[in-house]
């Protein structure tokens, strides 16, 4: 599977296939139904189209922008910090965490069981 | 005090109310349950009130007015939530059903900040999945109606927000921001959306989408409530490492109407495709904006045409990482098949998440797979990059770009929901400015011939806020 994904090395030319949407889907955990699968195919393929544009552009030596505060302290006086006091700060509490739980016992989440004894 | 009243309200007719005794926080919050309730039925923009809440916010207001003390800058202000920032106590949904029944044990900072001004949160508003899509139409929970128009989307992701602000079913509202999910539905339904510097309001407790591009902000009937309203909430959170600690400036101080000699640009990579009545009233305006003394000049913002498919990369890889908390385990939904760990994320996943929010999570998984990383996100980061540094170079000469909000007012519901293309591509004037993490805002300027208002956009520098709000506001007055 992993490799029917690395075959298209970078910019699509090539058609999405409905393997390689199974297998993305397996990445993100996400069960789709055949008519999900043949939906998605048609629609990532459209979209990634319209992705695919960026090989047009020129960004060579352009340093990648992965958030925006470090552009905007240049515009403010003082830097943002992003460094706090350690102080200590009470925590939501066991009660709370879990009361969103779907499954929850003895104050832990419970899941299905992951390993044998 | 009656329920018609309400949509007439501003915050400082509220403020002269309770001065004067004219009305209570309580009287008035109980009139505009009353009201918003009695006129939901028409948009489906309240997915919930809370009463008791706001009762009680309400009598508190009422008690520190009574002792003397003054109800602060929002006191007795009916204000509604969208239903991604979350409220201890009070169902957040997300749009989601994924998040049905999921009640949050913290207040948003923003909720916090608001209440402690005075401020009466009187419900929670639609909105897409998990803030994803331009319509409204993608909530599990039925679409929002245009107040102005009711076959057409209020747009979205923001639409309840937008629709309870122009229905006058709350005075005042917060969206959030990733692309234009505020400045687009305040353009549709003909109220005032702000989209402030990245990092101006803290995001703790707004459900992530797209970390580096998520925003909170303020819808309202007029450019000083908005104004207001965004006072109240901004400044430093030690609760989100990306608030900014720049001072927060008395917005309201900065609307003298004097704005000449402001220096504009419009960027010309926005107006060649702009036609119809949108680009009428966009020119219209720029007129207005001339007669008010500014300087408007062409400027190019040359990688405009690749934003989309930039902004579509990072949103969705970020979305995709996100939305990865949605397991099963911790928030409420669990697939009934759910005999291994893996069946129950997959079944759980499947079930839980609309039609838009598995395309996405989709998209960003592929975009980060194995072989694609360089190709599509690290190639989008720079291009991000090229699209700020765009505004950098025009900020160097003009003090505002002036733009349209979007390429044509609301569309009809169902219209472009069988092509997420098509939608995607109606984002193209408001992604530029969240990319570049710049302030931004919608602010009416006009209707069609069928009578659909249409949004003039205003972008400035990393906090400037003040200058987009004088002009902002200016322009408003020239009727």
């Amino acid at each position: 599977m992993r490799g029917g994904a690395r075959s298209r090395k970078g910019f699509l030319n090539l058609k999405l296939t409905e393997n390689e949407v199974r297998y993305v889907a397996n990445l993100a955990n996400l069960n789709l139904t055949e008519e999900e699968v043949a939906r998605m195919l048609h629609d990532l393929g459209g979209i990634l189209e319209q992705m695919d544009r960026l090989a047009e552009i020129d960004t060579e030596g352009v340093a990648p922008m992965a958030q925006v505060l470090f552009k905007a302290a240049e515009n403010i006086e003082k830097d943002t910090p992003t460094l706090r006091p350690d102080v200590e700060r009470a925590p939501l509490g066991n009660e709370l965490a879990l009361a969103n739980a779907p499954v929850s016992g003895a104050g832990y989440f419970k899941v299905p069981l992951v390993i044998e004894r | 005090m009656k329920g018609q009243g309400i949509a007439g309200l501003t915050i400082s007719s509220i403020q002269a109310g309770l001065k004067s005794k004219q009305f209570s926080a309580v009287e008035l919050t109980r009139a505009a349950l009353d009201f918003a309730e009695a006129e939901n039925p028409k948009t489906n923009a309240y997915l919930l009130l809370c009463p008791e809440r706001a009762l009680a916010a309400a009598a508190r207001v009422d008690a520190a007015i009574a002792a003397g003390r003054g109800g602060g800058l929002l006191a007795g202000v009916p204000v509604a939530v969208k239903d991604v920032i979350v409220t201890k106590g009070v169902r957040t949904t997300c749009g989601s059903r994924m998040l049905e029944h999921y009640v949050p044990p913290y207040d948003a900072t923003a909720v916090e900040r608001i209440e402690a001004a005075g401020g009466i949160i009187i419900g929670k508003t639609n909105c897409d999945e998990f803030a994803m899509g331009s319509s409204n139409e993608n909530s599990a929970f039925g679409p929002v109606r245009n107040p102005v128009a009711p076959d057409r989307v209020p747009g979205g992701s923001s639409g309840g927000s937008a629709a309870v602000v122009a229905q006058g079913t709350a005075v005042v509202s917060l969206g959030s921001d990733t692309g234009g999910s505020i400045r687009q539905p305040a353009s549709f339904c003909g109220v005032v959306g702000v989209t402030p510097t990245y990092g101006r309001v803290s995001r703790y407790g707004l459900v992530a989408f797209a970390s580096s591009l998520d925003h909170i902000g303020p819808f309202a009937r007029n450019v000083r409530d908005a104004a207001t309203l965004l006072e109240a909430m901004a400044g430093r959170d030690p609760l989100d490492a990306t608030s900014a600690s720049a001072p927060v400036p008395d917005y309201a101080a900065h609307l003298t109407g004097d704005v000449r000699g402001m220096k504009l640009g419009v960027p010309v990579e926005y107006m060649k495709n702009a036609t119809g009545e949108t680009a009428a009233l966009i020119e219209k305006s720029l007129q207005q904006l001339r007669d008010l003394g500014c300087e408007v000049q062409d400027i190019s913002l040359p990688a405009t045409e690749y934003a989309i498919a930039c902004y579509y990369i990072i949103c969705t890889a970020e979305a995709s990482s996100n939305l990865a908390r949605y397991d099963g385990v911790r928030y409420t939904r669990r697939a009934a098949d759910s005999s291994t760990l893996s069946a129950m994320y997959k079944n759980t996943r499947g079930e839980g998440f609309g039609a838009e929010v598995k395309r996405r999570i989709m998209l960003g998984t592929y975009v980060l797979s194995h072989g694609y990383y360089d190709a599509y996100y690290l190639k989008a980061q720079k291009v991000r990059a090229m699209i700020a540094t765009d505004f950098t170079r025009a900020f160097a000469t003009v003090d505002a770009v002036v733009a349209p909000v979007s390429p044509y007012p609301a569309f009809r519901l169902g219209e472009k929901l069988n092509d997420p293309v098509e939608m995607y591509l109606s984002d193209i004037y408001t992604i530029t400015g969240s990319l570049a993490g710049i302030p931004c805002m919608s602010v009416p300027c006009g209707t069609t011939s069928e009578g659909l208002p249409v949004g003039l956009q205003i972008l400035c520098n990393h906090f400037n806020e003040q200058k987009m709000f004088r002009l902002a506001e200016a322009f408003e007055r020239r009727l």
